[in-house]
């Protein structure tokens, strides 16, 4: 159902004046709390130039918030690829035909999956070199806890992906003699990527975020750097983290506005696999399966 | 498990986890009423509304949990003289409730729009022609059956939700993670059943309550 202009009917005279009423009243509410949030700001200083100047100068960007970013963006790189890696094998782990291999690769993923990604840097990055005597490297410790988290919710988001290929195309795969692992990577897995592209791309924004736990395990990713590092030297904790905050705005939304192009563009060229009725089969309508899994 | 043995080790345990189910237990009904209102924003007929709904939607979507939680303690706590109770633990998980809540309202919004979408444009054009108005359409006709196909993507959103509030350990609140940090620094010899003890714990509670939402997202689907 499209909600644009379904849910009401085109105002007439008397909704309109309400909708007016309603502008007002709402604009005026919102202005207020800005206009509050602002000389709580005042009060405390918070515009004063000094703060915000840091921000005018090269040097905070060379030295701390674009290092930041790309300490970011590296790990964040490093984990799209493993945990994309991590999430076909598993994904095809869990349709094996043998049960010594469906019922580990389906152990792993829901495990994974039900664990705060927090719980398992710390583990990773404190408790691992309590066993192996050797410290741990901080981004691996970060990458890791990305690619079995992500990679495991991605896992389940290519099986339900695999699922919605319909039958015939297996079927007619083995008819002309291909082997179950030719039928997967050949003919599965290609129509099932282009049919969770939306789903993948915005597991990949979530990976985005989730770099920023890093900060709490004391890696200089963007939010260590930028903000905790930065305010240490000009005590601009807010400032330093609204800028931040906008850079990881920006970044996540240019992720989503190509997750969007992407869907459009592969709906338009009808390639992603359609539904019996001749429907584009709608990733946000699959079933994903039971477990804790859950992309946010 | 002999680190089980030290009772002031199980209060850490037990503490960590009261800590994430109040804060879940806070959340969930500060995300789903603000994650409803925003809805009815994003679809309501008033630009304005919709205009907030959406701003709302995209800043705290593309926004690390963290970096919020972060603006919870630097901005409304220090800066804004935010003050929800004079014992610290008590300020610190009120902060940790208003973040997750903020944070979580978002995807619930998106959620239940998707959800509006599922709804047949018959069923509006319906109530529409019997002479209900928006708000009557909405709340009797639509957000019924919204909700009802929104039960599956609604409890990866509460899953997600308690892993998520462990990150409120980040302004020094002692939930489950900053316990099991604790407790591996204090114990390095016991560390695989420690990991085991706290990430179990979650597994065992979390893998059924996503079958459970599975189940209950079967039978409650309006068949169409």
């Amino acid at each position: 159902m499209s909600t644009d202009t379904v849910l009401y009917d085109h105002p007439g005279p008397r909704a309109k004046a309400r909708n007016l009423v309603l502008t007002i009243v709402f604009g005026i509410a919102l202005v207020a709390l800005l206009y509050w949030i602002y000389t709580r700001f005042d009060e405390k200083g918070q515009w004063a130039g000094a703060l915000w100047k840091p921000f005018t100068e090269s040097s905070t960007w060379t030295d701390y918030i674009v290092p930041g970013l790309i300490n970011t963006l590296e790990a964040a790189a490093v984990g799209m690829v493993l945990s994309l890696i991590f999430g076909v094998v598993f994904a095809v782990g869990r349709l094996s035909d043998h049960w010594w291999v469906r019922l580990p690769a389906g152990a792993v993923v829901e495990f994974f999956r039900a664990v705060p990604l927090l719980l398992m840097m710390f583990f990773i990055f404190f408790g691992v070199p309590f066993i192996t005597e050797e410290p741990m490297s901080i981004f691996w410790a970060v990458v890791i806890g990305l690619t079995l988290y992500n990679g495991s919710v991605l896992a389940e988001a290519f099986r339900a992906g695999v699922r919605s290929v319909p039958r015939g195309q297996s079927e007619a795969a083995y008819a002309v003699g291909m082997r179950k692992s030719q039928v997967m990577s050949h003919i599965l897995i290609p129509q099932a990527a282009r049919a969770m592209l939306p789903v993948i791309v915005s597991q990949l924004v979530v990976l985005v975020k989730d770099t920023a736990l890093g900060y709490i395990i004391s890696f200089s990713e963007l939010l260590q750097m930028g903000v905790n590092n930065l305010s240490a030297n000009f005590g601009n904790v807010l400032q330093a983290a609204i800028v931040v905050a906008a850079i990881y705005i920006a970044v996540n939304a240019a992720l989503t506005a190509f997750a969007g192009w992407l869907s459009r563009r592969t709906r338009r060229k009808g390639r992603a696999p359609r539904a019996a009725n001749g429907q584009v089969v709608m990733a946000g309508a699959l079933d994903m399966g039971g477990g804790a899994g859950g992309t946010l | 498990m002999d680190v089980l043995s030290d009772p002031l080790n199980v209060d850490v345990y037990v503490t960590g986890f009261l800590w994430i189910l109040k804060l879940t237990l806070a959340s969930v009904v500060g995300a789903l009423v603000l994650g409803v209102l925003l809805a009815a924003m994003r679809v309501s007929p008033v630009p304005v509304l919709r205009g907030f709904g959406t701003t709302w939607v995209n800043t705290f979507r593309n926004t690390p949990l963290t970096l919020i939680i972060f603006f919870c303690y630097f901005g409304l706590y220090s800066t804004l003289g935010f003050t929800a109770s004079d014992d610290i633990d008590q300020n610190n998980y009120w902060l940790g409730v208003i973040g997750l809540s903020v944070y979580t309202a978002a995807f619930v919004c998106e959620a239940i729009r998707s959800g509006i979408n599922t709804v047949p444009a018959g069923q509006a054009e319906a109530a529409r022609a019997m002479g209900m108005s928006f708000r009557q359409t909405l709340t009797m006709i639509i957000l019924p059956q919204a909700g009802r196909a929104v039960v599956a993507p609604l409890g990866s959103i509460l899953i997600a939700l308690c892993k998520n509030s462990t990150i409120v350990g980040t302004i020094g609140l002692a939930e489950s993670s900053s316990a099991m940090k604790e407790l591996i620094n204090a114990n390095g010899n016991a560390v695989i059943p420690i990991f085991f003890l706290f990430a179990g714990t979650f597994a065992a509670v979390l893998i059924p309550t996503g079958y459970l939402f599975g189940w209950l997202a079967n039978r409650l689907a309006v068949k169409r």
